[in-house]
């Protein structure tokens, strides 16, 4: 089955597996994790240093061959988006971003709107805009109007591991969207980004599955295994579905 | 003079970017510094000398999804 490589901005990424930094129990299983999973993107945030404990320099520890995706988490509305994301870009992570707006603090739920208002802004200035969304077709038709490169819908809140609550809604952005569908949040298990490359997504974003499980390392390839697997199955067209069964073998009696 | 650091006011006496990261015992390379919502390059660090009232961001990248 012959599969299109997936591109965003320009860029080719041979995985379809986007990975994430945080919540790891050692940066250093990054690397690691990286090369078990054969992940090409991952994601890093930006924050003010703790002048009393430093942390770690995060980007040391991600390989040169895999692309920066800085998120504006911490943003509380389109105008901190877009002063996070060209201070990104100054600091050298290139021309990726992905928009995050988050003014729940409760559900953690994006805010659609500044994040759509974000999308218009940076897309002017060429940046390679990943909006991070609830799925809302007319909105993501909005986010593809603005030159959003893909749409990252959310399967359920962040960190929740859920799985695809949302998947009707995004669903319907995978059917009527020309930009590619990046499932981003919610993915607790390799089964459920089965389910979402199954059902025709471009990609998923999976991070605290792979960093808080017992052996991320393992977690990694076992996801894109099940990225993998999904891929090829939306590919070779699931078979359909019947309300009745139908016979595998020959319906007449063995000796008849 | 006082200057804000992180958005808390410090004392400080003259000095360049390069001169307070020093004094802050930071390590440079993971440090990404604007100053007055401008994002001043590390080559620059030694050129930049702060004034009262500065607003001075120390950032870094951080893990995150």
């Amino acid at each position: 089955m012959e599969d299109n490589v997936l591109n965003l901005g320009g860029v080719s990424f041979g995985s379809r597996l986007f990975t994430g930094t945080g919540k790891f129990s050692s940066n250093q299983l990054i690397p690691h994790m990286l090369a078990a999973s054969g992940s090409q993107m991952i994601t890093v945030a930006l924050r003010r240093i703790d002048l009393s404990s430093p942390t770690e320099n995060i980007l040391a520890y991600i390989p040169d061959n895999v692309t920066l995706l800085p998120n504006t988490s911490g943003a509380r509305s389109a105008d901190e988006a877009v002063r996070v994301a060209r201070i990104a870009r100054e600091a050298g992570c290139g021309n990726f971003i992905k928009i995050e707006v988050i003014t729940d603090m409760k559900y953690l739920m994006p805010d659609n709107l500044e994040t759509l208002k974000a999308t218009e802004l940076l897309a002017k200035e060429g940046f390679i805009v990943l909006p991070y969304v609830l799925p809302d077709l007319p909105l993501a038709k909005r986010l593809e109007a603005a030159g959003a490169a893909a749409v990252m819908p959310l399967g359920a809140p962040i960190g929740t591991n859920r799985g695809l609550e949302t998947k009707a809604m995004i669903a319907l952005l995978i059917e009527n969207c020309n930009v590619p569908i990046i499932v981003d949040a919610g993915i607790g298990r390799p089964s459920q980004a089965a389910e979402a490359m199954e059902m025709g997504a471009d990609a998923v974003l999976v991070n605290t599955a792979i960093a808080t499980a017992t052996d991320p390392v393992a977690m990694g390839e076992a996801f894109a295994l099940a990225v993998r697997a999904g891929r090829m199955a939306y590919l070779a067209e699931v078979a359909g579905e019947s309300p009745l069964a139908r016979a595998s073998s020959p319906l007449t009696g063995f000796l008849n | 003079m006082e200057i804000y650091i992180n958005g808390k006011p410090e004392e400080t006496g003259p000095s360049n970017i390069h001169q307070l990261v020093d004094k802050k015992g930071l390590k440079a390379d993971s440090l990404v510094v604007e100053l007055n919502r401008q994002i001043i390059k590390q080559t620059q660090w030694h050129e930049v000398h702060l004034q009262d009232g500065d607003r001075l961001e120390l950032l870094s990248f951080v893990g995150g999804g």
